[in-house]
């Protein structure tokens, strides 16, 4: 290892930018002439429109047009569009309503998009907003995941009783005669909550036309810009492909909810060309709050079969997930194929089935948030199985490696082949960590002071770098899951990487550099990473799921050795030597067996100048692309422990110490792993203690502020305890797992297992608020009396 | 936010002719509860006062029994004022719970009174401590002040200029904060005078800060947490919410009295 | 329109202002400081917060004409000759950092928090005054690293603090 190469916590080169206000964020950017855009919402959760008058708007001060539905539909505008088809267990494809980006005819969630007002300023677009006469007919409204099939409201023509898919995976019979082996059977009901994403820059953007060359430029808050343009262009038909331009620069966090093709983004090019002039849209959080995709929301019950000696002989699952009022780009994957495919969690499990309705609501669309189904199921093992296990009476860490997998290549029953893990040696390191020997001292320590205290644990696996393509497609994506790279190599030796996936926060410029660095033997300095523009970058698939270290590092590893290839070829020219005798070394071309050699900055200016060699018998230059599309998913697995200490009198949980030990393989960067790793646990415990989304009967938002939905402070939090475990990943040149979204996935259910440790009782819902588990403490001291 | 007029007076009395001209008039004090109510057009009046550059609302003082503190004096002042901290402890403390930091050095205890948010924590303190609230045109005792939620003594164009607090013996304040907006859930402040205990709640009632008058008698004979034993306050008028319904709030009003009869029966 | 005259990052500045101006908006889009970012409308991010006459305040619920007369400092007024300031400094070098979007709210947070609170400053008290302070990213914790060092970096660096 190198100062800056693999391996290396080396210092981020973006931070430069960012900690002196430098960073160029969407709202950094103004155009000229610019006009600002403001979407008048939908006050209702589910009304017919009678009729929108946008008359009392355009005579406003400073309006420059009003436009609604009717006049994307009357430029042939498309709807916003879900990519991935689910089929139902009866074979037929998912039954989606229509997605218009300004409402057609109805309105189907507060929030949703009614009309927008171009004004030359923003306070002006907001005034006429107000002056818009719209006509509603309001209807009753669903809201409530599980009783979305039976209420006598009906989101979409399409849809009958608000079921979009009824899907399942796994092996039904073998499943129902695990669980008539089974010695014993633990059950439990769930509700993962729903998460409202809230990465601290809002969403934003700035459409662009040019009348000289038939040119649309968008800067937007995106992950994957080029998914972006594809979908704008090919599906919603905004601008041709070739002429839009899409510009995701600095985005302030993303979480999943900056994956997807909105409303907003979409009406801004468009309408950038009707009124001839760049036209601005910037979120406000309480616009956020109403309209970013929400997260998670499933309603879950589980059984979990054992035998005599504790071994798992099968898991049940029955979820319904609710995915809001209209379905999102990436909606429909997120409850079934990143959901139930990782229900065997850690575990040799011989017989899984599961069922997932999915079902419309008055409510936001629900799409990915970090973890993205992952969450979900591992919710759902790792709650079951410490309850598992507190019914058999057996130490749950030993439970758990009682029940783990140790033999790899290992095939689960829901289509995942798990290709390497030591989950015992994460567990026993987590252990230590934890100090767990000790912990029944510090409980009865706790308890002298009035104090509960609980332990939980999580023994987390997640599938990340989602592929291979080919596998992807048949189980239903509408994009195929590789990455692109290009790496070029300057005349002076200097390296621009090209990369198809985004960074926005992941510290990009720093981790592929070291790769580069590292393979190329030149200074991180000497390497720039270039993304997030799909002028300058040919195409990618952008960053989500833990991707980008495994795809898209892989796929600058896979242009690197062709550049290598090629500077043979070059060096032995210069060398005047057999290419097959010229090896690559600490950043040098070297003649085998002799001192002969040539730094890797002489043979990119031979390369350019191509004096050495005959330009019929290679090429000039110094530029090589890859796509590289990974053999299988990657299974970053690990194993979390939280302690927890509660205030029975107020309910106040406090969690004392939080150990995480996980296996992410190869490590580029430590320090910008542990701090992902941070990130993520920060989130888990925000879903597991704090955050929460509250909709009343009506449909109204009720946690539509941070006034009302809580986000983690540093005051919630501890420092944590983070250690690694590797097994290097066999499904990649680099031996990368993933790392972004572990935390997330492990944190839930180590806090729910602590707190309910803690009470000796195991009715708590997530988020465990202070009055729940007030209430909680209470029911279980008077069953405790009653016992 | 609306548009509106900006007025920046220099003084007590040209702020309060500017509000018997003008039309639709909005006192801005330190503008954390009012400029985010206008940023979401919740409220726009049509002319805004700001009081900023008022020296006389500034100040505070100690005068025999009694802390006067200037009205435009902003939190973090209140709560690091060596006066404050020397004469009425509690009442810096409560200070240093409101909001954040960056609230702190903007919010004022004037705009607090005024505003009368039934989860502020200035209410509770007033009330407690028999404060006088003393304004451009009378004085009103703290227990004719607040008269339930956003909902004050104060008419129309009258300015609070300063609020003086009688030294108590003892008193302590103890919060528990709404996870989300750090507001009080339930505040309560316990303040021993020479006479008599007086015990207050914010953020618990429906309408507003309130007295518990069952506890100011327990705790009058005997100024300890066990006094309060056995004192439950009901969940009638207690406020519910996503945060916390009636029943907690009734419950944790109990756990609050008692960890603010401890802090202040501490303070020796 | 109302004028207003402040001092923004040491250079004198007037505009003419509608009052209902947001002093971040009046950064951001007058003076194109853009390193004051916006993340909520409640007051509770932190995203935006300067320095005015010294203290820790949120900019977006402050008129541009409240701080008439008044020193601004913002993220782009910390650094002194081409150095970092140590608290900059300190979120790079312990990766207090992320997406970068409350990291401008965050470090004038905590170069306010060692300018009360003084340059030991332990765990609890740091996660305690970082209260007004949102980060989706870091979980917090290597902000809290990070001000802890910047902390003690500062007062080995008296020059650039007396500057700032």
């Amino acid at each position: 290892m190198t100062a800056s190469g693999i391996g290396a916590p080396v210092r981020r080169k973006e931070d430069q930018r960012f900690v002196t206000g430098q960073g160029r964020y969407v709202d950094d950017f103004n155009r000229p002439g610019q006009a600002y855009a403001y979407f008048l919402r939908s006050p209702h959760a589910h009304a017919a429109i009678r009729s929108i008058d946008t008359s009392p708007a355009m005579i406003m001060p400073g309006v420059v047009a009003v436009f609604t539905g009717d006049d994307l539909a009357a430029d042939k505008i498309g709807g916003l569009i879900c990519g991935w088809m689910i089929h139902s267990k009866d074979g037929s494809p998912m039954k989606a309503g229509p997605h218009p980006a300004l409402a057609q005819g109805k309105v189907r969630y507060v929030g949703d998009h009614v009309a927008v007002v171009i004004a030359e300023t923003l306070a002006q677009a907001k005034d006429a907003a107000e002056a818009i006469l719209v006509d509603y007919d309001v209807l009753p409204a669903v809201v409530d995941t599980a009783q979305a099939t039976k209420a006598p409201v009906q989101v979409h023509d399409v849809s009958p009783d608000n079921t979009v898919f009824n899907w399942h995976l796994g092996n039904k019979e073998e499943t129902q005669a695990a669980f008539a082996r089974a010695k014993h059977v633990t059950k439990i009901d769930l509700i993962n909550n729903r998460l409202v994403p809230n990465p601290i820059e809002p969403r934003a953007a700035v459409g662009e036309y040019d009348f000289g060359t038939d040119n649309y430029t968008l800067y937007t808050t995106s992950q994957n810009p080029h998914v972006a343009r594809l979908v704008l262009s090919a599906f919603i038909g905004v601008a041709p492909e070739h002429k839009l331009r899409v510009i995701a620069p600095d985005v302030g966090g993303g979480f999943g909810s900056k994956i997807f093709i909105y409303a907003e983004e979409t009406v801004c090019v468009w309408a950038a060309k009707k009124v001839r002039r760049p036209v601005k849209w910037t979120s406000d959080r309480s616009e956020a709050f109403l309209s970013d995709a929400h997260g998670r929301d499933h309603v879950t019950h589980a059984e979990m079969a054992t035998d005599e000696n504790g071994r798992i002989l099968g898991l049940r699952v029955h979820t319904t997930a609710n995915l809001g009022a209209y379905l999102s780009t990436f909606s429909s994957s997120v409850p079934t194929y990143l959901y139930a495919p990782l229900l065997s969690g850690q575990y040799d499990i011989p017989a899984i089935y599961c069922e997932v309705d999915g079902v419309y609501t008055n409510t936001a669309p629900v799409d990915a948030y970090r973890g993205a189904g992952r969450p979900e199921a591992t919710f759902v093992v790792e709650r079951l199985v410490e309850k598992a296990a507190r019914e058999l009476g057996k130490d749950p860490a030993e439970f758990r490696r009682a029940n783990y997998i140790t033999q790899f290549p290992h095939t689960t029953p829901v289509i995942m082949t798990y290709d390497t893990g030591d989950y015992a040696a994460s567990l026993d390191k987590a252990l230590e960590v934890a100090d767990y020997r000790n912990f029944q001292q510090r409980k009865q320590e706790s308890a002298r002071n009035g104090k509960l205290r609980g332990i939980g644990f999580s023994s987390y696996i997640e599938a990340c770098g989602i592929a291979p393509s080919q596998a992807v497609g048949s189980l239903g994506a509408g994009v195929g899951l590789w990455e692109s790279a290009e790496v070029r190599v300057n005349p002076t030796g200097s390296v621009e990487v090209l990369t198809g996936s985004h960074s926005h926060g992941q510290g990009h410029e720093t981790t592929f550099a070291q790769l580069v660095s590292d393979r190329l033997g030149i200074s991180i300095d000497q390497v720039s990473i270039v993304h997030g523009d799909t002028d300058k970058v040919q195409f990618g698939m952008g960053t989500y799921g833990s991707r980008s270290g495994a795809v898209g590092m892989s796929a600058i590893a896979k242009a690197i050795d062709k550049v290598i290839a090629k500077g043979k070829k070059v060096a032995a020219h210069v060398l005047e030597a057999s290419e097959g005798d010229i090896e690559f070394k600490d950043g040098r071309f070297g003649v085998a067996g002799t001192d002969r050699s040539l730094a890797f900055g002489e043979v990119a200016l031979q390369a350019y100048i191509a004096h050495k060699f005959s330009g019929q018998d290679l090429e000039p230059g110094l530029k090589e692309g890859a796509f590289y599309d990974p053999t299988n998913f990657t299974f970053p697995a690990g194993v979390h422990i939280c302690e927890v200490e509660i205030d029975p009198d107020t309910g106040v949980t406090k969690i004392e110490r939080w150990t995480a030990v996980d296996d992410f393989g190869v490590i580029i960067n430590p320090m910008i792993v542990e701090g992902q790793v941070h990130g993520g646990i920060a989130q888990g415990v925000g879903q597991a203690l704090l955050e929460g989304t509250v909709y009343d009967q009506s449909g109204q938002l009720i946690t539509a502020s941070f006034n009302d939905y809580c986000m983690p402070r540093a005051i919630d939090l501890p420092s944590f305890q983070v250690g690694m475990t590797v097994t290097p990943c066999p499904s990649n040149p680099l031996g990368i797992k993933g790392c972004g979204e572990a935390g997330a996935i492990a944190a839930p259910p180590a806090v729910i297992n602590a707190i309910t440790d803690a009470l000796g009782h195991e009715d708590i819902a997530m988020p465990a608020t202070p009055q729940a588990v007030w209430r909680a403490a209470q029911k279980a001291r008077t069953l405790l009396a009653a016992e | 936010m609306y548009a509106f007029e900006y007025h920046r007076p220099t003084s007590v009395k040209e702020a309060g002719s500017l509000a018997g001209q003008a039309e639709d008039t909005k006192f801005l004090a330190g503008g954390h509860t009012l400029l985010p109510t206008m940023k979401l057009r919740l409220a726009g009046p049509a002319n805004l006062i700001d009081l900023g550059q008022i020296a006389e609302l500034r100040g505070i003082e100690r005068t025999g029994d009694t802390i006067t503190i200037g009205a435009m004096m902003k939190h973090a002042e209140v709560a690091n004022s060596a006066d404050v901290k020397e004469a009425i402890p509690a009442l810096a403390e409560m200070a240093e719970l409101i909001g954040d930091p960056h609230v702190r050095n903007r919010g004022t205890i004037g705009g607090s009174v005024a505003n009368n948010d039934p989860s502020a924590d200035y209410p509770a303190a007033c009330l407690a401590l028999n404060a006088t609230i003393v304004t451009n045109q009378r004085k009103i005792a703290a227990d004719d002040f607040f008269q339930g939620i956003f909902t004050t003594a104060l008419e129309e164009g009258e300015i609070i200029t300063q609020i003086s607090f009688p030294i108590p013996s003892r008193a302590a304040y103890a919060k528990f904060r709404n996870p989300a907006s750090r507001y009080a859930l339930v505040g309560v402040f316990v303040a021993k005078h020479a006479d008599v205990v007086r015990v207050t709640v914010t953020g618990a009632g429906s309408n507003g800060v309130f007295r518990v008058p069952e506890m100011e008698q327990a705790l009058s004979g005997n100024f300890a947490a066990e006094a309060l034993d056995g004192i439950a306050v009901g969940e009638d008028g207690m406020n519910s919410d996503i945060h916390a319904d009636a029943a907690y709030r009734a419950h944790l009003v109990g756990v609050m009295a008692r960890r603010a009869v401890q802090a202040a029966a501490a303070r020796g | 329109m109302t004028t207003v005259s402040l001092t923004v990052n040491g250079q004198p500045v007037t505009a003419d202002v509608d009052p209902r101006t947001l002093l971040v908006q009046f950064l951001r889009e007058n003076l194109r400081l853009t390193g004051t970012h916006v993340g909520c409308d409640t007051s509770q991010c932190g995203a935006c917060v300067v320095h005015l006459n010294g203290q820790a305040v949120k900019s977006c619920t402050i008129l541009a004409v409240q701080a008439h007369a008044s020193v601004v400092t913002t993220i782009e007024g910390i650094a002194g000759g081409g150095e970092l300031h140590p608290m900059q400094a300190a979120f790079r070098e312990h990766h207090g950092l992320q997406c970068g979007y409350c990291t401008p709210g965050m470090i004038m947070s905590a170069i306010d928090i060692v300018n009360r609170k003084g340059n030991a400053l332990d765990e609890q008290t740091i996660r305690a005054e970082l209260e007004g302070n949102l980060c989706r990213c870091t979980g917090y914790h290597n902000i809290v690293k990070a001000v802890a060092a910047g902390a003690q970096a500062m007062a080995q660096a008296p020059l650039q603090q007396a500057a700032e």
